[in-house]
């Protein structure tokens, strides 16, 4: 075999977690001085510890883990973004990474200038840009918008603008992280297509996704990340079943969500924060492996500090391979009877359960008019292949829900 | 692209040199990051450019007012107004290419934690910028100059694109060490406009540096900015030279760029980390 396009070499990463501010301010570095007591003291976390890894020219390469395993650590190392704390990688090409779409872009500028700027920030020249700008607008789709400041665009628009210009990066390397995760499934699948094409051109792409479909139909080799160590690597479909069937990443029916990292766009000292999740079987116990149709109840506390408008609550439900089985959205109001700041705790109750067998994640949000909490993997829990009455195994099922029905003989 | 050889990753070592071929294959980002402040900035063009206009020419009005009328502080035989905007027009540069340069790191933080490229060119590109309200308050003063029917002498306006060059080299000097001090002690960021406020009355703007006893004038003079504006000065308003101020100035501006840029250097590799 050819010496790899990267080679990953005993990477290990340390963060240093203040359990104080975040920020240092000069001030307290002052007084510290003069001060006897020693400095508050640190805790060392190892996000990545010994990661060797080697990934061979053309290869479509995926990430997988669980949040927190390092996935995207191990990507900011890749892309230069934070230094490794030991180690070394050698690269043999040009990386462009896509952590995000749209980065830099710039509200009060238009979508022909974002394209300049989004393209030189990710590593395209002026001339390159030039050159594929009719392709950049055909496929983003928003010719007739070009010239209107990025601020007013919809969502959908500012996403298509920025992965056009992404998805025309030619580098030897692509990094791509979650991006994907935005943006309507048309296009979605156009971007896929992409990504997939710029692998058959003998680039070579490293692409991390909660989405498990994504990650089987576009990458060949997978690595599983646990804890900050690889734990499998191989062909995908190998990679993916020790994922899936992996108990360890199943909550035992209890999920504790004060790390910060579990979240996503939450503010610093949002009014509602979620405090812990857990589920609750049809006997009344905390468990995260429920039976085939079984009743089961989310139930969640979370910590109302700040007084406020309404705010709205929502979950969904989302299947291993990433697609949402169903979500649901209420009004703060109608839940809490008392507006009194404190802890809240409130339910979920599912008297039916038409889940098929598998491992379900459930992700919640609390949104006001901005995003207060947001985490889109709380818990996760399993549906087993067994009824509770033992009576119903199922064997060869095929489809997104169990429907109760009957067979009956008519004649 | 352009296709680069093999390059490692590793820890940071305790000295990294600048990496000057890196820096020139980030070129046009650099053009890419001026550009885009200027365009910002003059996207609503009356605020952008009255702006530009208004601020030195306010600044000018109240301490004329202040300094040149009540307070009557010498301004070497030429109209108050036109000496305190010629000291202002350097100033203003230094002041706004310096706070742009040490807020850069906090102002770009989603793309530095999302994207590699080399850090140093933001406060570069952000210490460049202001140029354009330079040249505007440039032209003003000839305006102003006119207005008085006072002859600016040649001398200054050959020398002002070297005086720049002095002061763009003094405040991203300064600019490059405050922003990677920012981003680790983010209060900072408040006590500059303070700092930059005791600089002003440290600095022969409001006032001649002959009025300076001569025995403290060295002092004065360890600010670059003290030896740019005076220069300009003499230049524009008696049409005389001394190597010597530019070249202190020079100087100074040059150890502040070496400093600013080796701190930088060195914490460089940890901003994604702490922003």
């Amino acid at each position: 075999m050819n010496e790899p396009i990267i080679k990953i070499e005993n990477i290990s990463k340390k963060y240093n977690i203040g359990h104080t501010e975040p920020y240092y301010s000069m001030r307290d570095q002052i007084t510290n001085l003069f001060s006897f007591n020693k400095p508050k003291k640190t805790e060392e976390f190892w996000a990545l510890t010994d990661i060797n890894l080697d990934i061979q020219k053309g290869d479509t390469v995926g990430i997988i883990g669980r949040n927190g395993a390092g996935k995207s650590t191990l990507l900011k190392i890749l892309s230069q973004i934070t230094a490794p704390t030991t180690g070394k990688i050698t690269m043999n090409g040009r990386v462009a990474s896509l952590l995000e779409v749209g980065t830099g872009f710039h509200p009060e500028l238009t979508g022909r200038e974002n394209i300049f700027l989004n393209g030189a920030i990710l590593g395209m020249t002026g001339k390159e840009i030039a050159r594929k700008f009719e392709e950049i607008v055909n496929f983003s789709e928003i010719e007739k918008f070009l010239d209107t400041p990025v601020k007013r665009y919809s969502s959908g628009m500012y996403v298509r603008l920025a992965f056009a210009v992404a998805a025309h990066l030619e580098p030897e390397i692509l990094i791509v992280d979650e991006v994907l995760a935005v943006g309507d499934a048309q296009f979605q699948n156009k971007c896929l297509g992409k990504i997939s094409e710029i692998g058959k051109q003998g680039r070579t792409v490293i692409f991390v996704s909660h989405n498990m479909a994504t990650v089987k139909s576009l990458c060949k080799k997978c690595f599983l990340l646990d804890k900050g160590k690889v734990v499998a690597c191989g062909e995908t479909d190998k990679i993916l079943d020790i994922y899936l069937s992996d108990k360890s990443i199943n909550d035992n029916g209890i999920s504790d969500l004060s790390d910060i990292n579990l979240r996503k766009n939450s503010s610093e000292n949002s009014r509602f924060k979620f405090d812990k999740v857990s589920i609750i079987n049809s006997e009344n116990q905390i468990n995260g492996s429920l039976k085939l149709f079984e009743a089961f109840t989310i139930i969640i506390d979370g910590s109302h500090t700040l007084k406020s408008e309404d705010f709205s609550l929502a979950f969904d439900i989302k299947s291993s391979l990433g697609t949402t089985m169903f979500n649901s959205i209420t009004d703060s109001k109608g839940l809490f009877s008392s507006s009194t700041l404190n802890k809240k705790k409130f339910s979920i109750q599912f008297k039916e359960n038409y889940l098929p067998p598998g491992t379900y994640t459930i992700g919640i949000s609390a949104n006001g008019k901005n995003v207060l909490d947001w985490i889109p993997e709380a818990i996760s829990f399993s549906i087993e292949p067994v009824s509770k009455d033992l009576t119903t195994l199922i064997d060869k099922f095929d489809g997104v829900i169990i429907h109760p029905h009957e067979w009956v003989s008519l004649a | 692209m352009e296709s680069v050889k093999q390059y490692t990753i590793e820890p940071p070592k305790k000295f990294a040199n600048i990496n000057f071929s890196e820096l020139w294959r980030f070129r046009e980002l650099l053009y890419i990051f001026v550009w885009r402040d200027i365009k910002v900035r003059y996207k609503q063009t009356a605020v952008g450019v009255a702006w530009a206009v208004f601020q030195p020419l306010f600044t000018m009005l109240i301490f004329t007012i202040f300094f040149g009328r009540l307070a009557k502080v010498p301004s070497d035989g030429v109209p108050y107004p036109i000496f305190v905007y010629c000291g202002l027009l350097l100033w203003n540069y230094f002041s706004v290419a310096l706070t742009n340069a040490s807020d850069s790191m906090i102002i770009n933080e989603n793309i530095i934690k999302k994207v590699y490229f080399p850090r140093l060119l933001l406060p570069f590109s952000t210490a460049i910028t202001p140029i354009i309200d330079f040249a505007v308050s440039l032209i003003i003063l000839f305006i102003l100059m006119a207005f008085y029917h006072f002859t600016p002498h040649i001398l200054g306006i050959i020398l002002i694109p070297f005086l720049l060059l002095i002061s763009l080299i003094s405040a991203s000097g300064l600019g490059i060490l405050l922003a990677s001090i920012n981003v680790k002690y983010r209060d900072v960021r408040y006590a500059l406009p303070f700092f930059i406020q005791m600089l002003l009355f440290i600095t022969p703007v409001i006032y001649p540096v002959s009025m300076i006893p001569a025995k403290f004038q060295w002092i004065i003079l360890l600010n670059p900015m003290s030896g740019v504006i005076t220069t300009a000065r003499n230049a524009f308003l008696h049409g005389t030279f001394n190597w010597h101020l530019p070249a202190i100035s020079l100087g100074i501006g040059l150890v502040l760029l070496i400093v600013g840029i080796s701190y930088f250097r060195k914490t460089e590799r940890f901003f994604a980390d702490i922003l």
